[in-house]
């Protein structure tokens, strides 16, 4: 009989930091660090010595002096003898604005596409390739362009509006105008209006919020909670009956009621556009190169998202739906119930990277000079004051930031709708 | 192939056909597009019988039985399952899927949600069961197929034979009084094939009405009542499990027979 015991101690050499397994990986690891390191330090110190010749030391003192240039589109008040950090300000929220938009209309029009692309229907789901084949393959700079071209080429000026028989007229029961120098759509108005809360006071990042928006979203808020109170409701009465009330009537009325009371409460009324001289005044004027960019950001996505939705639902098996038939369950159940609750998990990594490639892609804002960050801080602000190094460093970190921040919050919901397995 | 599904003595005292016909299917026919799946298929099944269906595969056998619950459309004859005629009307689809039960080669559980969930989805949706009613039901005949203690896991958590017998009782939380098998065990190891087809026979010695389709030919022999052979789309003899098995009639019986039992 044998015993097995511990095999011998082998005492350590030089040569096992490569052959051995156990070290081979470590080795390898601490020789990359040192290498990257060393590129790292040397490229730090090459540019740091080179701005040194230049007469130019890193410095980010320039942000707080004054811009000098204007900016036509802004959501926050601005001025020329406001400060480069300001402009940078403006141009962050831009870039959001159009973000968050093209992320809303481009999951819209994409989920649609996506699905239709499937339908029995052979006009609807060639149409639908046709769609997806045309956006996806053209760079969307030529679409951003293609889109501010149409607008400004097509559309009539402000002056075809005038005299006794215009050439052109107001759409949707004139409140909307639509002109060769952007849209002109009704502004929410408060008579009773609650005034803004301020932020930051007189520093350059201040900025107001509404309060009546804020009322408004408190009213939604509430409405969306006694809605959840009504469907848990809902769902109690169906664990005990089986029966499910209808309860779309109630749902309805408790999210219109209280914000329609606190919209009355604040005497709200809409603003409309009307020309005055030679252009409209009143309303919301939402300029071409936020329409161009915000529709071509959100049709090419689309393209890529409607792929995505086709492609999550594809992947979950026939033989889902079958079992779904066979137990009785409906189409559009077997949709909510099984089939999306799935499809979910494979859609949402790569509509992940969509956001984020629509929020990288708004820089191209500047071909149809939208001032995003790009437009502002590494553009006008980096021309002005020749601070090439810093203005782009700071302009990369604000992008990573930004994407970090929305792959966090769509990480976390994937998280939610994962799979469990064994 | 095992030749003997269980080694226990089966209680045939409640396995009684009765004279109610549960499936009338009269000279029924499909095609996939030029290609004639089904021909000609005239059978009728009686309440409480047990009917397995052997033939090589392309034979139409699944096609078949997946025609019985819509899961496919024919396009010629009659298939009446219990008195309610099988039509495009969704009502008359929803009345006999409500009343037929299937189980798949690959279990198709729901991966997302758990056993016990797979098991009241459609009770609570279809039937409009109470949810509590629903759980009753369903952990009744998970401990049926002796798995109550898995119902809070997920599918993916379970093992093959685990799922296939998840799936039976998914099937039965519905009060099927038909059930369909489609190959339940195919895709299982030995040892998985035997805890299926015992859960399979428990439901038979209850009086179950039961078409199965599979290569089980020890379950057909202990089992069935009646055994019916397809080949190229059409049913090419039907007989008792002992007639069938002993003394085949036609010479494509005879050749798959000494194809599966040869060796």
């Amino acid at each position: 009989m044998t015993t097995l015991t511990d095999p011998p101690k082998e005492s350590f050499r030089l040569s096992m930091l490569i052959y051995d397994t156990r070290y081979r990986s470590m080795t390898i690891q601490v020789i990359a660090m040192i290498g990257f390191l060393v590129l790292f330090g040397w490229l730090i110190s090459n540019t740091a010595q080179n701005l040194q010749a230049l007469g130019k030391e890193p410095s980010f003192r320039f942000l707080s002096e004054p811009a000098g240039y204007d900016i036509n589109q802004r959501l926050i008040d601005y001025n020329s003898q406001a400060t480069h950090l300001r402009a940078a300000f403006v141009g962050i929220l831009n870039t959001l604005l159009v973000a968050v938009l093209g992320c809303i209309t481009a999951t819209v029009l994409g989920v649609i596409i996506g699905v239709l692309r499937l339908s029995k229907n052979w006009l609807v789901s060639r149409l639908m390739s046709v769609y997806v084949e045309m956006f996806r393959n053209v760079p969307v700079l030529l679409w951003i362009v293609l889109i501010m071209a149409i607008l400004i080429e097509t559309l009539p000026a402000p002056r075809a509006f005038r005299g006794a028989e215009p050439e052109a007229t107001m759409k949707l029961f004139d409140t909307v105008a639509v002109t060769n120098r952007g849209v002109y759509v009704p502004e929410p108005l408060f008579s009773n209006s609650l005034g803004n809360i301020s932020f930051f006071g007189e520093h350059s990042l201040r900025f107001d919020i509404s309060l009546d928006l804020l009322a408004f979203l408190a009213a939604l808020i509430l409405g969306l909670f006694i809605r959840s109170k009504i469907n848990a409701r809902a769902n109690a009465l169906q664990e005990s009956t089986g029966d499910r009330p209808r309860t779309w009537h109630l749902n309805l009325a408790a999210i219109v009621v209280p914000t329609g009371l606190v919209l009355f409460a604040l005497g709200f009324h809409l603003g409309y556009p009307e020309l005055k001289g030679f252009n409209f005044k009143g309303g919301t004027h939402m300029r071409n190169s936020l329409i161009a960019l915000w529709l071509a950001l959100s049709l090419y996505t689309a393209a890529f998202i409607a792929e995505i939705v086709r492609a999550g639902i594809l992947a979950i098996s026939k033989g889902q739906t079958e079992a779904a038939s066979a137990l009785g369950l409906r189409p559009n159940r077997t949709m909510s119930l099984v089939i999306l609750p799935q499809a979910l998990r494979v859609i949402i990594p790569p509509l992940i990277s969509n956001y984020l490639n629509l929020t990288k892609n708004s820089s191209l804002a500047i071909a149809v000079g939208y001032m995003d960050l790009t437009g502002t801080l590494m553009g006008v602000t980096m021309n002005q004051t020749g601070r090439e190094l810093e203005t782009v460093l700071t302009g990369m970190a604000i992008y990573l930031a930004i994407s970090l921040l929305i792959s966090m919050a769509m990480n976390w919901y994937n998280n939610s709708v994962k799979l469990v397995e064994r | 192939m095992s030749d003997l599904a269980v080694d226990r003595s089966i209680d045939r005292s409640k396995m009684t056909v009765s004279d109610e016909v549960a499936i009338e299917i009269s000279n029924m026919n499909k095609w996939y597009g030029a290609f004639h799946v089904l021909r000609d298929i005239n059978l009728t099944v009686n309440q409480g019988e047990r009917i397995v269906i052997a033939g090589p595969s392309g034979s139409g056998k699944s096609t078949l039985i997946r025609c019985i619950n819509r899961l496919e459309e024919h396009q010629a004859g009659r298939i009446i399952v219990d008195g309610t005629e099988l039509t495009s009307d969704l009502k008359n689809i929803d009345k006999i899927r409500s009343e037929v039960g299937m189980c798949f080669q690959h279990f198709n559980l729901f991966p997302h949600l758990t056993i016990l969930e797979n098991c009241t989805l459609a009770p609570i949706w279809v039937r409009k069961t109470p949810r509590k009613e629903a759980i009753e039901t369903a952990m009744h005949f998970l401990e049926k197929v002796k798995i109550p203690d898995q119902a809070n896991k997920y599918p993916g958590q379970l093992s093959g034979g685990q799922q296939q017998r998840v799936a039976i009782a998914r099937s039965l939380c519905m009060k099927p009084r038909i059930m369909l098998f489609d190959e339940p065990t195919s895709a299982l190891d030995p040892e998985m094939i035997k805890e299926v087809l015992d859960t399979m026979i428990e439901l038979a010695e209850e009086g179950m009405t039961m078409l199965c389709v599979t290569h089980e030919m020890g379950f057909a022999r202990q089992v069935a009542n009646r055994v019916i052979f397809m080949d190229q789309g059409q049913i090419v003899e039907q007989n008792e499990p002992e007639e069938f098995f002993n003394n085949p009639k036609s010479e494509r019986t005879k050749l798959f027979l000494s194809q599966i039992l040869g060796h």
